[in-house]
């Protein structure tokens, strides 16, 4: 016997489906110290997420959704749960200008809404508003992240003001928001730890956002996406390569083969026993809060970033 | 057996039998940040893999601006 065979040792039990008892495994999830078949593993995303949105409060009855989508694995599969869990839910997809990625995010993006009958609110950067993020990057000499993140959050809350939606879903997942709340700790950033939640209530000028897939990991999501049949964009933004955020992810998940759990106990022991902590900040900021003359989105500066952003990369 | 990998795409030629921890393992990849795909279904560590097999291994890691 090949000794790359060998490894499993004898007195070791084959694997079972942890809810069903089945031999035919499809997914081990050493975090949860169990191995899932198919359709138990899909109930298991399905469960996560109905009750996370539960016991969060990020959805109520009759609350009409609007999912932010890009064509990825975690935003497709956060729509496609939210469908079979019975939600009113639109897409809305943002076209970025960033060359042949945003052609195949956009036509993945509406294969899947047509396949489902679902719809599709579309804003497009370079059409609606003349510039691209690349442009935004050379324009602003800062990294097309920078430029990409301000833009989405203003789009995503204007499409669902405009729209009349109660609620935005965005489809971070719990790799996600660890990264993120690594970052944070590393510099101690006390607005953005007080602002990490995965509810964000709604306040005047702003619908409420949530990020219901805060209990799955981003290996859950692929994992969801292949055993579903859904066609999403595999390969990376081309613009994210080498960011903070990946490298924070890959330190992680370093810790996290050493130590299965360690990410979930990082990133909900915050929420469960840290995040409070920082609440004043966040209700310090937004009592400073104004409108922006330009587009009336609720600001602290004189015009909102998004318009001052849009103004020199057309300008300039 | 052919294995498919990403960023960047190539495709690699290696001998079974193997596992899949051990296969990961000589290719020097974390197995947290990716799945292994054995036709239109997902296989796990202890998965055998022969000399006939196509397997794909995907990156699950993605990030950009949040």
């Amino acid at each position: 016997m090949s000794e790359r065979l060998r490894e499993r040792p004898s007195n070791r039990p084959m694997r079972k489906c942890r809810r069903c008892r089945a031999p035919e495994v499809v997914i081990e999830l050493r975090r949860h110290n169990a191995s899932f078949c198919r359709d138990c593993f899909l109930h298991h995303c399905r469960e996560q997420v109905s009750r996370t949105i539960e016991e969060m409060r990020m959805i109520a009855p009759g609350d009409r959704v609007l999912v932010a989508v890009s064509g990825g694995k975690d935003s497709l599969g956060l729509w496609d749960l939210l469908l079979g869990l019975g939600y009113d839910v639109d897409g809305l997809y943002i076209g970025l200008g960033i060359g042949d990625y945003s052609r195949e995010s956009g036509e993945a993006t509406r294969a899947f809404a047509a396949a489902r009958s679902a719809t599709l609110v579309e804003v497009d950067l370079p059409t609606d508003y003349g510039f691209d993020i690349p442009g935004a990057a050379s324009a602003t000499h800062r990294v097309p992240c920078s430029a990409c993140g301000l833009s989405k959050r203003h789009l995503f809350n204007k499409a669902a003001l405009d729209g009349g939606y109660d609620v935005v879903a965005t489809g971070h997942n719990l790799d996600d928001e660890a990264a993120v709340l690594f970052g944070n700790v590393l510099r101690w950033d006390r607005d953005y730890l007080g602002r990490q939640r995965p509810v964000l209530p709604a306040s005047p000028g702003f619908v409420r956002k949530v990020k219901p897939l805060v209990r799955l990991g981003e290996r859950e999501m692929a994992a969801y996406c292949v055993l579903t049949g859904i066609d999403y964009i595999v390969e990376e933004c081309p613009n994210a390569v080498g960011n903070k955020h990946l490298g924070y992810k890959e330190a992680l998940n370093a810790i996290e083969e050493q130590s299965p759990g360690s990410k979930a106990a990082f990133y909900l022991g915050f929420l469960a026993r840290a995040s409070d902590l920082f609440a004043d900040d966040t209700a310090a900021a937004a009592s400073e809060l104004r409108t922006c003359p330009s587009c009336g989105s609720p600001t602290t500066a004189e015009v909102c970033a998004f318009c001052k952003l849009v103004t020199r990369v057309t300008v300039t | 057996m052919k294995v498919r990998l990403r960023n960047p795409r190539r495709e690699l030629d290696i001998a079974g039998p193997t596992r899949v921890d051990a296969l990961l393992r000589d290719l020097g990849i974390n197995r947290e940040s990716v799945l292994v795909i054995k036709g239109d279904t997902l296989v796990t560590g202890d998965a055998r893999l022969d000399d006939a097999d196509e397997v794909e291994i995907r990156p699950v890691i993605s990030g950009g601006a949040t």
